[in-house]
């Protein structure tokens, strides 16, 4: 096989291209330690409802700084449709839908999330500054999909230490 | 059965090439699915207007029948598309280019007529399911939303026609092989022949999918259903399927197109090389559509991140070899210097306008695309318009459009009439460039600020200020789209009943490059070694997650249709 000389060369930059693109993806997870979710347990939606932690949703503090949500979506609203935090919490989310496929979303972070029916979706952000948050679902769940929404309100540290 | 007339003619280099016509009913049968297919994207089209025009704030489905809402709409743009459209135009372009290639009659033409109807008649009941609202659940069937039984046997029926065209294309491939004992397999025959065996292997997903999950469930004989099984099983063939949709204007693009703007195949052995590297390639890459699922581990999806970065390399491949081949046409007809010979090309040929600018956009379709692909990245644009905005030019433009130029030259010679307009041909494929340029720069745009996909935005109670113009850029690209459908269809219905009957048409395809002048190593011409690697490939990838899912599956989930 002849293989022309510049040729060759498009491919060994197109396999250069990619393996540094590559390797930048490795750092973003490593360095800067931007993770994707991974399988974090499953729960029967039939009775998700009534097993903890979804019996009871909300926003619990777990250490200073730290706050654990748990959220369950269903055809269309989230519960708790609002959440409370203070500026500079590491928050995680625990959440799972009770009957179709959703999405989790908060544009402007890197909150996206799908919850899917049986799985528990986790995963953690830290809401550095004070401000307001809009969350939607993002996963096409019936006609109603598009008025599903929830709001992440972040408070200044002084008014939202409880 | 009418046999295929042969003649030779003589050429301008004085060798003499053998001119074959397929038989009627075979000319018949591909302008049949092309037909359909296309009958499908008009469909398809008027609807992506209505979508278009729901983001901008003009909400127009009170006015059409049948369609009762946005995701109704929705759900068939999506699967006329890139399910009918695609799968009728292909079915019919991959007969007729092994027809063409092998130089011999499809064994048999009775059979490949028995496909189409039964494809059809699957498509029937997709279509009604669609029509009365029993299907709205988008061509991903994420369940537990459940559509009709019919829905989900009728496209049953359309993927087995999809393997009968393969059994097909074998038979005749096999009676080739015994008549020219020792002969490379002819390139556009090679093409179709290698888009049909990764389809074939990809699509294993969705069979288990529909037949052993959707079908007994929607028809109440399983009481619940896995949905991660079931979309971790869509997606197993829902990535590869793109490639299913690429094949087929690769096989123009790299052998065909060159004939058409007056050059020759720059490397016979590459182009083979990168159709041969899709087979193992196309499929172990589906988690990059699961990154934020969860139940599926992170490490899983590394290595399908990077599986998906490999398949990026043949597309890498086919542009520099496509770009140098379409450049020695461009030298032959006296282009001079580094870009001079792109004017020379022959713009004013609708079918080579409409594939010149295909590729343009694909570029930046492989770009975006990559961007998706990106693992962390995608945190950025996951499910969100940016992601139409890619796809909108990868198979809307990379394939559709390139499928209208293929019309452009084969439905005149199928249907033995004149292209009705030419220059109306140029026209559309410039106004499907420029209306898809502002549309996905919209779409992406909007998906960048967070606006997400499948979403009626216009009466989203969360709709952003920032999403607005955008917005409107989506709905201005998807009207100048519209107007270029209406010139296409224009084109082709006038081709069908107003134009006068044509002289001899050509075939436009490549030569198989002289023994001796590039030697194309044997291995690039079997099929078995790369069937063994992509069984290998799929077992490293998918295995283990699979095993797993199977073991830990609970059919609990009831179906809803909350449409």
């Amino acid at each position: 096989m002849d293989i022309d000389r510049y040729e060759r060369l498009w491919i060994m930059l197109s396999a250069a291209v990619l393996l540094s693109l590559f390797l930048a993806l490795v750092y973003s997870v490593y360095a800067l330690d931007i993770r994707l979710v991974d399988d974090a347990g499953q729960v029967d939606p039939a009775t998700a409802a009534q097993t903890p932690p979804f019996d009871e949703p909300g926003v619990y503090q777990e250490g200073p700084g730290r706050y654990r949500v748990v959220m369950v979506a269903r055809a269309w609203s989230f519960q708790p449709a609002e959440v409370r935090v203070p500026a500079g919490s590491d928050v995680t989310f625990q959440v799972t839908s009770l009957d179709v496929i959703h999405g989790f979303r908060v544009p402007y972070t890197t909150i996206n999330q799908m919850l899917i029916p049986g799985q528990v979706s986790e995963f953690r952000f830290r809401f550095a500054e004070p401000g307001e948050h809009y969350l939607f679902c993002h996963e096409y769940c019936g006609v109603g999909h598009h008025t599903m929404q929830g709001r992440i309100v972040v408070e200044t540290a002084a008014t939202g230490a409880r | 059965m009418t046999m295929g007339a042969q003649a030779s003619i003589a050429r301008g280099d004085g060798t003499a090439q053998e001119l074959y016509r397929p038989p009627e009913t075979e000319r018949r049968l591909s302008l049949a699915f092309i037909t359909v297919g296309f009958a499908h994207l008009a469909v398809g089209i008027l609807l992506g207007l209505l979508q278009g025009l729901q983001h901008a704030g003009i909400d127009l489905y009170a006015y059409v029948p049948f369609v009762r809402h946005y995701y109704q709409g929705l759900a068939m743009h999506g699967v006329f598309n890139v399910l009918v459209f695609t799968t009728f135009f292909i079915g019919g372009f991959l007969f007729f280019v092994a027809g063409y290639g092998f130089r011999r009659p499809l064994v048999t033409s009775g059979l490949a007529w028995t496909t189409f109807w039964l494809m059809t008649a699957g498509l029937l009941l997709v279509d009604w399911a669609l029509l009365t609202n029993q299907a709205s659940v988008l061509y991903t069937s994420y369940a537990p939303l459940q559509a009709h039984p019919a829905y989900y046997l009728g496209l049953v029926l359309v993927v087995v026609g999809t393997w009968l065209q393969l059994v097909i294309l074998l038979r005749t491939f096999f009676a080739w092989r015994r008549e020219n004992p020792g002969k490379r397999t002819p390139l556009i025959a090679f093409g179709a022949l290698v888009t049909l065996i990764m389809w074939t292997m990809a699509s294993a997903g969705i069979a288990v999918q529909f037949v052993g999950f959707l079908l007994p469930w929607s028809l109440g004989w399983m009481q619940g259903i896995d949905p991660l099984l079931s979309r971790t099983l869509f997606w197993f063939t829902g990535h590869p399927i793109v490639y299913f949709w690429l094949l087929p204007a690769y096989i123009s693009w790299y052998f065909m197109l060159p004939r058409q703007v007056g050059g020759r195949l720059f490397s016979e052995s590459l182009a083979r090389l990168a159709f041969l590297l899709f087979i193992p390639l196309s499929l172990p890459v589906g988690f990059h559509h699961q990154y934020l699922d969860p139940g599926v581990s992170e490490g899983y999806k590394a290595i399908h991140a990077f599986l998906t970065f490999a398949v990026f390399m043949p597309s890498a491949m086919t542009a520099f070899t496509v770009l140098a081949s379409i450049e020695t046409g461009g030298r032959a007809r006296g282009g001079q210097g580094r870009l001079g010979w792109l004017l020379r090309l022959p713009w004013r040929d609708p079918s080579v306008a409409a594939q010149l600018l295909a590729m343009v956009l694909f570029a930046f379709g492989g770009i975006s695309g990559l961007i998706n692909a990106s693992f962390t990245v995608n945190l950025v644009v996951h499910n969100t318009l940016f992601v139409p905005g890619h796809f909108h030019l990868t198979v809307g433009t990379a394939s559709a459009l390139t499928f209208m130029g293929i019309v452009y030259w084969l439905v005149p010679y199928l249907s033995g009439r004149r292209l009705f307009s030419p220059r109306m041909g140029v026209w559309q494929a410039w106004l499907w460039f420029v209306g898809m340029t502002i549309m996905s720069r919209g779409m992406s745009w909007a998906g960048v600020l967070g606006a997400p996909r499948r979403t009626a935005l216009g009466t989203a109670p969360y709709f952003a200020a920032e999403w607005t113009v955008p917005t409107w850029l989506t709905a201005i690209g998807g009207a100048v789209l519209t107007i270029s459908g209406l010139l296409f269809f224009i084109n082709l219905i006038g081709t069908l009943t107003a134009s006068p009957r044509a002289e001899k048409l050509e075939v436009p395809v490549v030569e198989s490059a002289p023994d001796g002048q590039d030697p194309v190593p044997g291995w690039l011409d079997r099929f078995a070694p790369w069937v063994t690697a992509t069984a290998v490939l799929v077992l490293i990838s998918y295995g283990p997650t699979l095993y797993r899912l199977f073991g830990e599956m609970s059919l609990t989930i009831p179906g809803l249709r909350p449409y």
